[in-house]
């Protein structure tokens, strides 16, 4: 069983959110890239499991980026994965991300496909969706567990008000979410290993937009905070009601 | 050229979270001078989906295959496109909830149509069709265009005007033809973890306890403050990965996203982690008994103390408030 985990790069969770060119553009300056949680401490990890486990033969990494992504996709090869694929593609769209990688994944013979759940940056979560559409897979969304025996998966995915326990046949694309797996750090031998790891990239193909970011905004500032005591909590129940017109 | 929305039931009960993703729909088609269809998937019976048209459906389409009760992000695609391609529809709308995240992106990818995934107003027809979202975990906003002919948007809940107006929608029965690949994921086992709650990503009211409260045995101040108001429970990630609290009650930048409109902090000292995945609240009140906790820069009302102390004190207050105001 062949896996792609897809990986997306982020500003770390930290970061202060500022924008450029009369707020048209992210501000990269100063902002720390990371593996997007996601992809990292539930797909990845859950990915190498598989393979430790036996029940997957290779694990391979995938994203759509420029140059500035490879660093993170050392990281993501020194946590394990055999090999990493670059799509040498500049994008927000998340339709033209999906298309990238189904052009370079449709040849590729994968039988599972993981994606976090969403992206700390954008937090559209339809990557994944969109995948197994352009790949023609099943998909299960927001899964906390996932397991595979004899070609079928078994997840359990997050449901309004609990979970559900659902079966798929492979080739399946599942977006992984909290419960998946425990975060790991890479140690030494891996970092060592992750610089002679092929990164390979693959040059963009010709997709078009379908969405195009028209301007940024950043919430305005609280005017400030209007402080109670244990003696007077009363008012603060009635300006709940009276002002702030919630209860 | 009407406007889909897929209307989502749960066991033939409509929400107010679908109430709310029909009357965007409406509003919506109202602006764009053409009227909207709500679909509804599997067993519903006719005078439920009849009051969708008091939110504002011109139209229900019944697709009534009984496999659809449960969801399948390959039948359903194929149920709403059929549904789109019967209505000349251009614009679909589904809720950001956990069916239509499974749904819209497949059917954006089928239909070739742009997608913003957590719209959170009315497209801005005089920019081209400009949607606001929330980008960064709730540290900023997005403005962000669909280009294409044929457009998805899936709506955050509570983020868009809900009221009951006239008006009851006909309903007309469609077919549409699956098979087996369709229903490639299969339904094992159901387990309801909420007891009668309101889930978090569409409770108005969120009370949320963080490290302060020391241990999961102090809950029960909390369970009682989120019962007077009627509020569900949350909680910040240290909470959930100590196990005081199960993992979906947890909020915050790697948890669930919310916009309630009262989020109650209990004990929270305001990571910025955490105040991305609250800050779309409406009303913040914060309670801490450390006056320096960052929380209080970003909230509307706070108060200094322990939570052992305050939090029963506040509960008193609501009780009283709610007697007083009863009937």
């Amino acid at each position: 069983m062949k896996i792609l985990v897809c990986i997306s790069q982020v500003p770390d969770t930290t970061s202060k959110i500022a924008f450029s060119d009369n707020n048209t553009h992210f501000s990269t300056a100063g902002v720390t890239m990371i593996i997007n949680p996601y992809d990292e401490w539930y797909s990845l990890v859950r990915a190498l499991e598989l393979k430790e486990s036996g029940a997957a033969t290779a694990v391979n990494l995938v994203t759509v980026g420029k140059a500035d992504a490879e660093p993170v996709m050392r990281k993501a090869l020194a946590l394990g994965g055999d090999e990493a694929i670059r799509i040498d593609a500049d994008t927000t769209d998340p339709y033209v991300i999906a298309a990238q990688i189904a052009e370079y994944a449709k040849t590729e013979n994968y039988d599972l496909v993981l994606c976090g759940k969403e992206t700390i940056d954008y937090n559209n979560g339809v990557v994944g969706g969109m995948l197994a559409e352009l790949l023609d897979m099943n998909y299960v969304g927001f899964a906390s567990k996932l397991d595979i025996a004899n070609g079928v998966a078994t997840i359990s995915r997050e449901i309004e008000g609990g979970e559900e326990i659902d079966t798929a046949t492979l080739p399946l694309v599942v977006s992984c979410q909290k419960g998946m797996a425990e975060a790991r750090i890479p140690n030494m031998r891996g970092i060592m290993a992750a610089r002679t790891k092929p990164l390979k990239v693959v040059p963009a193909a010709a997709i078009e937009s379908l969405t195009a970011i028209d301007s940024y905004e950043l919430p305005p500032a609280k005017t400030g905070v209007k402080m109670f005591t244990a003696d007077n909590l009363d008012e603060l129940v009635n300006a709940l009601h009276n002002d702030a017109k919630v209860i | 050229m009407s406007i889909i929305v897929l209307a989502e039931h749960a066991q033939n009960t409509f929400k107010k979270k679908t109430f709310e993703a029909v009357q965007y729909a409406a509003t919506l088609a109202q602006s764009m001078g053409t009227t909207a269809t709500a679909v509804v998937l599997g067993s519903a019976d006719e005078a439920a989906m009849q009051q969708l048209g008091a939110y504002g459906a011109q139209k229900v389409l019944h697709i009534a295959d009984a496999r659809l009760d449960s969801l399948s992000s390959r039948a359903y695609t194929k149920a709403l496109a059929a549904a789109a391609e019967k209505e000349g529809a251009k614009v679909i709308v589904t809720l950001h909830d956990v069916t239509g995240k499974a749904v819209a992106p497949r059917l954006a990818a089928k239909m070739k149509a742009g997608l913003v995934a957590g719209a959170i107003s009315q497209p801005d027809l005089g920019k081209g069709f400009v949607i606001k979202k929330t980008v960064f975990s709730g540290k900023a906003f997005a403005f962000i265009n669909i280009t294409s002919d044929v457009k998805v948007i899936t709506l955050m809940p509570n983020s868009s005007p809900v009221k009951k107006g006239e008006g009851s929608a006909a309903v007309e029965k469609l077919e549409v033809v699956f098979d087996e690949k369709d229903f490639g994921v299969q339904v094992k086992e159901v387990k309801t973890v909420s007891g009668g709650t309101v889930p978090l990503p569409e409770a108005e009211l969120v009370v949320s306890g963080g490290r302060g409260m020391k241990g999961p045995e102090n809950w029960g101040i909390l369970e009682d403050l989120a019962g007077s108001l009627g509020a569900t429970l949350a909680c910040s990630r240290p909470v959930a990965d100590s196990h005081w609290r199960p993992h979906h009650e947890h909020v915050g930048q790697t948890g669930g996203t919310i916009r309630p409109n009262l989020y109650i902090a209990v004990g929270i000292s305001g990571a910025i982690q955490h105040l991305a995945g609250v800050n779309s609240s409406k009303t913040i009140v914060v309670i801490n008994k450390d006056p320096e906790a960052p929380f209080f820069k970003a909230a509307d009302y706070g108060v200094i103390g322990d939570a052992q102390e305050i939090v029963p004190k506040l509960t008193e207050a609501v009780k009283k408030f709610k007697a007083e105001h009863a009937g």
